[in-house]
């Protein structure tokens, strides 16, 4: 591998190490080899930055080998490193003697020397050759102040190797932390001259005439002072003229070529009869291109470019045959196309209406939803401008554009069914025709002593009598509303008492007494009064209106009781209790009796006696109930605001739920001929609803809240206690707890 | 039979994330994203997120299966591979100087072929013309884009090129219907064979430099490489649907061998073309057949008279009429005013056109030629006016469009304060706020009204002002006579008196007790009978009417929002929405309506007062004369 480099460098290095063979002075005998010789001498230099290099050989030394050749300075050391290499060091040792056979003298020339021989040649060949070499600038004018004035080198204190530079034309500022540069023949440290600080050179600037021409040479470090020529040489290179003084610009033209044509020729040889005849080959070739150029094979330059212009651009023809027609082709699945922008309101128009325009508190609402634009009420601020030259380009408007881009290739698309209906559609419609129940005026009041709990009407078409539950007693009342006839025959028919031949057991003769109302009760309209043991919560009539059942909840084992009114007499129905009674209900059709207590309502077979079905009502406390007149459905209050429709058909658990009141739903009633029912509150009204079932039984019920009656008054967080209809019209009774009963027709 | 495992099958197989279909299609996310812009590829909204996701519940960029399935067989994926190709290739030739081999690649650079990708993403061209909105409007602001790093000057021009030749369709088959000018640029509506396509000019100059976050450049760049080619190949049906021939050209006639002319005639054609002035070369020789419509109108007579089609047969005259808004008008354009819209307008309506001829190319005749007949303007004043013409601002043209009519100029002269500029884009049955200018315009009877009724009202006002001072003299005068006409009856007495007596407890009972206790007290008859009258006049009917009613609607709303409780649980949430959002329409509705009120009310008094100074300055003056007469 060495050997390579060195003949490598043998060849390379030929030309510059001649001319320094030469020109030199100090090493006139030496030759070429030996200076080769000189540079790959190992033994000489180990400087600092061995270390390094010997990386750096490692690496890829031939590169490094490539760099040294041009340079010159790292010869030495690039040798040195080299040898250093175990493995190398016999081999170049071999080397060396092969080398060294050729040359004679061997002296110990360090590498060090070998650099300073550069220098210091340069500057005696140049003195020889008097032209400028590269970089002549700065290396000419001490060997010229040398020359030339002698008591520069007087001044100087050091010998004269010191002004020389030995480390050739290489950065200077690589021995900037240094305090030498470069080595002297005797391989000693060059120390660079004092520098001196701010202060000195001040000081040397007031007391040196001659500052002004003072130079720092880069390379030694000396300072350097410029002769009158040098000044004149600058002088001229820095006002464009030529540098040489002596040179004569405007000397006389020599002609050499004269356009005059002489008589005789300069060569006598006469030209080739091929000069003046058309080429032959060249014809040809013409020939071919204007035939090419014929046909068409060919294109002039400027065709090309037409073409290629045309070549360029998009082409468009005729790409739907007809406007509808679609050819058939794989395309992308399911389509959705994405939603045109919305078209602009008034709001955006340059010249708005006043009105859209924002006022001072609308602007800053704008401005302070900045970071969530989104919940701006409109996306732009409307301005107004008084011409339409005034109207500016819009500053959003890229962004606008860009971000519809971004809406079209990234927004998730689906199919959605965009509901556009009126909130009104969501509401139950009723079905028409709609009978009317226009107005809600009280007809009559029947003033009662207690509270009522409860009224009742009876069922059967042929009597008119309302049972009204207050305090211990059960009023037995004709309203004398309706047919007079009617209202005869029911004053007669409870004017007596039946015979009671059947004897009551203690249990039930502790429990009630049947008597008939005294005067001024009858007055009132009251016929028959049944006096309980309990306070009696409710009160209610089987369908065909001979049996009515009463609610004592306090009356515990014997707090339902059954009423027969044609024989006046009374059972008990139960003989243990499954809870806290709360109401109790006849099946209009079946023989079915149902018994609410505080959380479910149980439904009994009177006939077989027996539990049929139990309701889960999911409340805390049940109010009241009422069966719809077909027997499928039942309604069912409670204390929880909520209003339950059970399906008894369908489930245990409710159909729906009404959360109609505001307060303690206290009673519902459904209307035994129309699909209407009431339902009373604490929070004083009577609602009365729509609820239709119909015969289908695949549709469901429908049900609509009508009407809001609130005429009771308010006592002691009591509003209505109990609403009722009459059998055929719709009228409806309601209790309250201002002590009165009302009747809404 | 193996079972399937958890999302094997149904939702979670028919979407795919984006990442995954990257590793499918073995593309970079830019290369993806330019074949989905390309192709129209979208990201589609799964009906159950987390199902589609796989259980996960973050949100990810889903991509329908069948659609990257679609996209693997697409032959752009082999052009953009090319690229990536071509690319590394050219970059190593230029890294070692091989300038030829890179030029002679440069020569080969893959181009990318569209034309089968507009075919496939319009099937029909129908379908083409419903998706032009987002593409003119794109194109339209790219026309006016710079050179810029992303974006050639060659699509740029291509730009402007496509959309004048598009503009020269609109022209020529006379389609628009509806223009407005917004903030933001110029909508323009029309309606191209059945299709509404509205598209925006911005104004000028609409480029800015924006930030890379705000804008990128390059994704629009590849909306407008697509664009530019289905507009390309849209524009040449339309052509060839109007005899036009595609690449515009103009007719011999047009291009007079002129100096200019004779110079660059390329140039000087795509001038001309772009001035948007002059017919197009046709390539049939018949011109103009309106018939076609009249033949439509007649079977529509003969269909008979259903609602829908009388309302169809207006409409069709409606535009006929709009078609033919400008004609026999001559425009010329003022410098200050932009060119290209207007001249859109009134070339598409049959007006001729023209401005001054160092403005643009392409102008007709000089502003000195008496036939003109309007003139747009949009400056305060003018030094030389022809009587000849009307000077109007270019407002009027949009408002005359937006109403087919020619309105009166007298509103929109040289330096008058412009009546509001209205949208013609908003639906005029809606249920929202509607302007009282846009009233108006709805209901013909109200626009002199309206007019009207503010200087009416004004002057009444002042009347009642003036008239105040006297009317209270008057009264003061009629109400002496008064008590001393009723003084001498009292003391002469009569028949009748006995019969008011009478009639007096009556009506004191229904008031009030006071004037009872005051009858018990003897007071003059004639201050009793000013205070019957008084009484009369204080007693309102109305009074228990407004009670009535406010019960009346007290219970509509108590039994409305009985029956809203009833609404399905499971519409509630929805029904709440609508609420709310009808009760917000309500409240804006309120608010515009508030301030109009109140603007009008300050504008009102503003005029009053300067009228009543410029009186009294007038007074003061007379006055001064006077003095000085004397």
């Amino acid at each position: 591998m060495t050997k390579k480099i060195h003949l490598k460098r043998k060849g390379k290095e030929a030309e510059p190490t001649n001319e320094v063979a030469t020109s030199s002075e100090a090493s006139e005998n030496e030759e070429e080899e030996d200076l080769l010789q000189a540079v790959k001498d190992p033994g000489e230099d180990s400087t600092d930055d061995e270390g390094i290099d010997q990386e750096y050989h490692s690496d890829s030394s031939e590169e490094l080998e490539f760099e040294s050749d041009e340079e010159g300075n790292y010869l030495g050391r690039k040798q040195s490193s080299s040898a250093e290499d175990d493995d190398d060091e016999e081999q170049s040792s071999d080397e060396e003697e092969d080398e060294s056979a050729d040359s004679e003298e061997k002296d110990e020339v360090s590498a060090s020397t070998s650099k300073k021989i550069q220098p210091e040649e340069k500057p005696s060949s140049s003195t020889s050759s008097g032209a400028t070499k590269k970089g002549a600038a700065t290396k000419e004018l001490p060997k010229r102040e040398s020359q030339s004035k002698p008591e520069y080198q007087d001044s100087d204190t050091s010998d004269e190797e010191d002004i020389r530079n030995t480390v050739g034309n290489i950065p200077m500022h690589w021995y900037d932390e240094y305090k030498h540069i470069g080595y002297d023949w005797d391989a000693k440290k060059i120390v660079k001259p004092p520098q001196g600080d701010q202060i000195d050179e001040f000081l040397r600037k007031i007391e040196d005439p001659d500052f002004w021409r003072t130079v720092k040479d880069p390379l030694t470090g000396q300072d350097v002072r410029l002769t009158d020529e040098d000044i004149a040489l600058i002088k001229r290179i820095v006002s464009g003229r030529i540098p040489n003084k002596d040179h004569e610009e405007y000397e006389p033209w020599i002609e050499w070529f004269t356009s005059e044509v002489e008589k005789m020729p300069i060569k006598n040889v006469p030209d080739h009869k091929r000069s003046f005849l058309p080429s032959v080959s060249e014809k040809k070739r013409v020939s071919r291109m204007v035939h090419a150029l014929k046909m068409g094979w060919m294109k002039t330059t400027e065709e090309v470019q037409r073409e290629k212009q045309a070549k360029r651009g998009p082409k468009f023809y005729m790409l739907w045959e007809t406007d509808t027609a679609r050819e058939h082709m794989r395309r992308i699945h399911d389509p959705v196309s994405a939603p045109k922008r919305d078209l602009p309101g008034h709001a955006e128009s340059y010249n708005p209406p006043p009105e859209y325009l924002f006022d001072a508190k609308e602007t800053k609402e704008w401005l302070k939803l900045k970071d969530e634009p989104h919940k701006r009420k409109l996306h732009f601020m409307p301005q107004k401008f008084k011409s339409l030259r005034e109207v500016p380009a819009y500053s959003r408007y890229l962004r606008e554009r860009f971000l519809r881009c971004l809406d079209l290739y990234l927004c998730p698309r689906a199919k959605r069914v965009k509901l556009n209906i009126d909130a009104e559609y969501l509401i139950p419609k009723l079905p028409s025709p709609l009978w009317e129940i226009a107005t809600g005026r009280c007809i009559r009041t029947i003033e009662t002593d207690e509270v009522v709990r409860c009224v009742a009407w009876c069922p059967n078409p042929k009597l008119s009598i309302i049972a009204v539950a207050t305090g211990n007693r059960l009023l037995l009342v004709n309203p004398k509303v309706g047919d007079k006839v009617l209202v005869k025959k029911t004053d007669d028919l409870l004017a007596e008492a039946p015979s009671q031949d059947v004897i009551e057991s203690e249990r039930i003769k502790t429990a009630v007494q049947w008597s008939n109302a005294e005067a001024d009760e009858q007055e009132k309209g009251v016929r028959v009064v049944i006096t309980h043991f309990k306070p009696i919560r409710q009160v209610t009539w089987h369908g065909r209106g001979d049996y009515l059942a009463t609610v004592m909840p306090e009356g515990a084992n014997r707090s339902a009781l059954i009423h027969q009114l044609s024989k006046r007499r009374s059972q008990i129905p139960f003989s243990k209790s499954k809870g806290l009674i709360q109401f109790v209900l006849f099946h209009p059709v079946k023989p079915c009796f149902f018994v609410a207590t505080q959380h479910n309502i149980r439904i009994y077979d009177l006939v077989k006696q027996e539990l049929v079905k139990k309701l889960l009502t999911n409340s805390k406390w049940i109010s009241g109930m009422s069966i719809h007149p077909k027997g499928d459905n039942l309604l069912v209050s409670t204390y929880d605001k909520k209003m339950l429709w059970f399906d008894l058909d369908l489930s245990t658990k409710p159909y729906q739920t009404m959360r109609l009141h505001r307060n303690a739903v206290r009673s519902v009633a459904f209307h035994l001929r129309y699909p209407l029912f009431a339902s009373g509150s604490d929070d004083q009204a009577v609602i009365v609803s729509h609820g239709m079932v119909y015969n289908d039984l695949l549709q469901n019920p429908l049900i609509v809240p009508l009407k809001k009656l609130q005429t009771h008054e308010k006592r002691d967080e009591f509003g209505v206690l109990d609403v009722n209809w009459h059998p055929v019209q719709p009228w409806v009774f309601s209790t309250g707890a201002d002590c009165t009963i009302r009747l809404y027709t | 039979m193996r079972r399937p495992k958890k999302y094997e099958a149904g939702e979670a197989t028919q979407y795919i994330s984006r990442r995954a279909a990257l590793r499918k299609l073995q593309l970079s996310l830019n290369d993806f994203r330019r074949l989905c812009i390309l192709k129209g590829v979208y990201p589609r909204e799964p009906k159950h997120r987390r199902r589609a996701q796989k259980g996960s519940s973050e949100i990810k960029v889903l991509y329908h299966t069948k659609d990257i399935r679609f996209l693997l067989h697409e032959s752009i994926v082999w052009t953009l591979r090319d690229y990536k190709i071509f690319a590394k290739k050219s970059n190593r030739d230029r890294a070692i100087k091989d300038f030829r081999n890179l030029k002679r690649r440069l020569a080969l650079f893959p181009e990318i072929k569209l034309d089968h990708i507009v075919k496939e993403r319009y099937p029909t061209f129908i379908d083409a013309l419903k998706d032009l909105d987002d593409c003119l409007t794109l194109l339209f602001l790219f026309s006016t884009f710079p050179s810029l790093h992303l974006i050639p000057r060659e699509q740029s021009n291509l730009c402007r090129r496509l959309t004048i030749e598009f503009l020269h369709y609109v022209i020529a088959s006379k389609s628009l219907r509806k223009v407005f000018i917004s903030i933001k640029g110029y909508y323009f509506q029309a309606e191209i064979k059945g299709q509404k396509v509205t598209w925006i000019v911005p104004h000028y100059y609409p480029f800015k430099p924006q930030s890379r976050q705000e804008v990128d450049f390059k994704v629009m760049s590849i909306f407008v490489e697509f664009y530019t080619i289905m507009l390309g190949f849209t524009n040449f049906r339309l052509f060839h649907g109007l005899n036009l021939a595609y690449p515009p050209q103009f007719p011999s006639s047009v291009l007079q061998d002129s100096e200019e002319s004779l110079k660059d005639e390329a140039s000087f054609v795509s001038d001309r073309i772009a001035a948007l002035n002059f017919e197009l070369l046709r390539t049939d020789k018949v011109q103009e057949d309106e018939e076609e419509l009249d033949i439509d109108m007649e079977l529509l007579e003969q269909d008979g008279d259903s609602k829908r089609i009388i309302k169809m047969k207006q409409e069709a005259q409606e535009v006929s009429r709009l078609r033919t808004l400008f004609k026999g008008l001559k425009f010329f354009i003022n410098r200050e005013v932009p060119r290209e819209p207007l001249v859109i307008l009134i070339r598409s309506f049959g007006g001729k056109v023209s401005w001054d001829s160092s403005v643009f190319a392409g102008s007709a005749y000089d502003e000195s030629d008496e036939t003109i007949t309007h003139q747009i303007v949009d400056r305060p004043s003018l030094a030389t006016q022809y009587i000849s013409r009307d000077y109007v601002q270019p407002q009027w043209l949009f408002d005359c469009v937006n109403q087919r009519q020619l309105l009166p100029t007298n509103k929109y002269f040289l330096g008058e304060k412009l009546p509001p500029h209205l949208s013609p884009f908003v639906d005029s049955k809606r249920d929202t706020y509607i302007p009282p200018e846009e009233k108006a315009l709805l209901d013909p009877s109200l626009i002199e009204t309206h007019a009207q009724s503010d200087d009416d009202s004004e002057d009444e006002a002042e009347k009642e002002e003036e008239e105040t001072v006297d009317q209270e003299l008057l009264d003061a005068q009629l109400q002496l006579a008064y008590q001393q006409e009723t003084a001498e009856y009292k003391k002469y007495g009569g028949p009748d008196g006995v019969n008011e007596d009478e009639e007096d407890p009556e009506e004191d009972d229904e008031e009030d007790d006071d004037d009872d206790e005051e009858e018990e007290e003897e007071v003059d008859e004639k201050t009793k009978r000013l205070q019957q009258e008084k009484q009369k006049m204080s007693v309102q009917s109305g009074k228990v009417h407004k009670v009535n009613k406010r019960q009346v609607h007290k219970a509509e709303v108590d039994e409305h929002r009985l029956q809203a409780r009833m609404v399905k649980p499971r519409h509630r949430n929805l029904f709440r929405k609508l609420i709310r959002e009808k009760q917000t329409k309500e409240k804006e509705e309120w608010l515009l309506r508030k301030k109009r009120r109140t603007i009008e009310a300050g504008e009102k008094e503003a005029r009053k007062t300067a009228k009543r100074e410029a009186r009294k300055e007038a007074a003061a003056a007379a006055a001064k004369a006077s003095k000085l007469g004397k």
